[in-house]
């Protein structure tokens, strides 16, 4: 005997409309639905703030002479343009791209392609701790190993930034190499190719748009870093110059924040014209990669 | 009753009523020389013992089958052939694997160097990511096979009866052929290396009927130059292209399941007169 012996409680002749409890399961279900809608929107909201209250401040700094010239210098002088900045966070990041991007790109052929579970676990681990080290902390310990003693120099910058940079290359980088189907590599195995040729032939070339991507989201999140240049490129000249491993390099971080400082109101506004450049590289950059990506994409699956 | 066709009741049809073995010319092709010499090899991953006990010779330029169901260990012991299986953590091989004379897990032997010579194809057809040229001239090019390389890629294609089919677009991406057309490029790739075994591993489950017939008829092609091995779930597939059989099934004595050898002779004995009655069983259909 069981309890469905007595047969079906409900009438299955009624109309199929909401009735019973199930009004007030409908309302709950709506309710969910916009708090989680809204609370993505929220992401979304917050960019678009911080990237209109930047443009507003900023845009009339806008201007040719803004990006080609030097800030004015002299006893008193304000304003003028962050051209010496822009070459020197652009001579940095591309330094510590260089640095970072081998031994990302390695880390994560390491952890796919040779490394064991045992061996794997604690490399993973040490990259997290490494993400999520506060760039204060790189900022001073570059400080202690490469300036303390010395001048400031732009690549100790680099080499700061590259620190940051590194966890970000290799997790974005072995993720796209774990996407790489086995098959592709047995394929190249079976023909009596090496471990290492299969690697840089058909698993590095498989997942390039992804390390290129990874790559960009590095940049972008090294480009905006302050502290570890307030330990190492910090107290420059405001003219342009490219000798990164003789000075350091005038940058648009610290640039932000040395005129955001300033008693002059000039200084706050080329501060604010400062950021939305900044915004406006990171974007491009970003948005340009994840173009490159998708045409990198369809490149493979058509034709 | 229903219609009555004899072959659709296995218990009493005669085996392989339904298989069309083509009369084949009655040529002992055990004569030939011995390309694997497979003695007392048992095969492990970690403490599992996959395979035990398998002794077996496969013949140069004669289509070896390997049947038998799901999990008795036949794809294990071909990847065995050419260390496909050196990558799966805890594998293990006792016994000896003869290559020609040699043995494939010899210290000092080098397994990119087995695999050249002993090529195989894949279950699923696993193309590149490149262009049709490229997948065929990629590994030829790395080999030193430098030379008329696009004379190389040609007869690799006519090979595995292709070129017809993408002679005009060659710079086009391997990824856009069909399934089939897919699979006959990975047999265009193997081939384009002039190996000396080709190792198919259920080379034709994922394709259709036209696509596998064509797979097929370019196996009698290719066995002409080559020795090959072919591992299918599918009998009539055995029975149609195979001039030897070898049939695995499983042991579940003591708790434990092994695979192992339970019979090999030429296909049509195999199939029309076993001598064990688990063979007798599967190839009639009175298997599980």
């Amino acid at each position: 005997m069981s309890a469905f012996d007595a047969g079906p409680t409900l009438d299955p002749t009624r109309p199929l409309i909401a009735a019973g409890n199930l009004r007030r399961r409908r309302r709950m279900d709506l309710l969910m639905r916009g708090v989680a809608t809204a609370a993505a929107g929220v992401a979304v909201a917050i960019l678009l703030i911080v990237i209109v209250t930047v443009a507003g401040k900023g845009a009339s700094q806008l201007s040719i002479s803004f990006l080609v010239k030097d800030p004015s210098v002299g006893i008193g002088a304000v304003g003028g343009g962050i051209a010496s900045a822009i070459v020197g966070t652009g001579l940095i990041v591309a330094l510590a791209t260089v640095m970072a991007l081998p031994v990302g790109v390695l880390i994560a052929i390491y952890l796919t392609e040779f490394s064991t579970p045992r061996t794997a676990r604690p490399i993973r681990l040490v990259l997290d701790l490494l993400n999520g080290m506060p760039s204060i902390v790189i900022g001073v310990f570059v400080y202690g190993l490469l300036i303390e003693g010395h001048q400031q120099a732009g690549w100790a910058g680099s080499f700061a930034l590259s620190i940051i940079m590194v966890p970000l290359v290799a997790r974005a980088t072995g993720e796209m190499l774990q996407l790489v189907p086995r098959e592709l590599r047995e394929a190249s195995h079976a023909l009596g190719i090496s471990r290492w040729r299969t690697i840089v032939g058909i698993v590095l070339p498989s997942s390039l748009g992804g390390i290129l991507t990874g790559t960009v989201l590095a940049i972008a999140r090294a480009a905006g870093e302050t502290a570890p240049l307030l330990f190492t490129s910090s107290i420059f000249s405001n003219s342009t110059t490219v000798n990164i491993f003789g000075t350091a390099l005038p940058n648009i971080p610290y640039l932000i924040f040395q005129d955001s400082e300033s008693a002059f109101p000039a200084d706050h506004a080329r501060a604010w014209g400062a950021a939305l450049v900044l915004i406006v590289f990171i974007l491009i950059g970003n948005l340009g990669a994840r173009a490159m990506l998708a045409r990198q994409r369809r490149k493979i699956v058509s034709l | 009753m229903e219609g009555s066709q004899p072959e659709t009741d296995a218990s009493t049809a005669p085996p392989l009523a339904a298989l069309a073995i083509t009369s084949r010319e009655h040529t002992d092709v055990t004569t030939r020389d011995v390309v694997f010499d497979l003695r007392d090899v048992d095969l492990y991953y970690g403490a599992t013992m996959a395979v035990s006990g398998l002794n077996m010779q496969v013949h140069k330029n004669v289509i070896t089958a390997m049947i038998g169901p799901s999990g008795c260990g036949k794809s294990t012991v071909v990847r065995t052939l050419n260390r496909m299986n050196d990558s799966i953590p805890g594998f293990r091989v006792s016994g000896e694997v003869l290559y020609h004379d040699h043995d494939v897990y010899a210290s000092g032997v080098d397994p990119v160097e087995v695999r050249r010579r002993i090529g195989m194809v894949f279950q699923r057809p696993n193309p590149f990511p490149k262009s049709i040229y490229d997948n065929i001239a990629w590994a030829a090019r790395l080999l030193g096979l430098k030379q008329n390389l696009d004379e190389r890629v040609e007869r690799a294609l006519r090979g595995a009866a292709l070129w017809d089919e993408v002679k005009d677009r060659l710079k086009g991406s391997a990824l856009g052929l069909s399934g089939g057309q897919q699979q006959r490029l990975c047999i265009a790739r193997a081939i384009a290396i002039e190996p000396d075994v080709l190792l198919l591993d259920e080379p034709c489950s994922a394709l259709d009927p036209i696509a596998t017939a064509l797979v097929e008829e370019l196996m009698q092609d290719l066995k002409k130059a080559y020795t090959l091995v072919i591992v299918t779930h599918n009998m009539q597939q055995a029975a149609r292209v195979a001039e030897r059989t070898a049939f695995f099934s499983l042991d579940v004595s003591g708790g434990k399941r092994t695979g192992v050898l339970v019979e090999y002779d030429d296909t049509e004995k195999l199939f029309t007169r076993p001598s064990d009655k688990r063979t007798e069983d599967y190839v009639t259909g009175r298997f599980g």
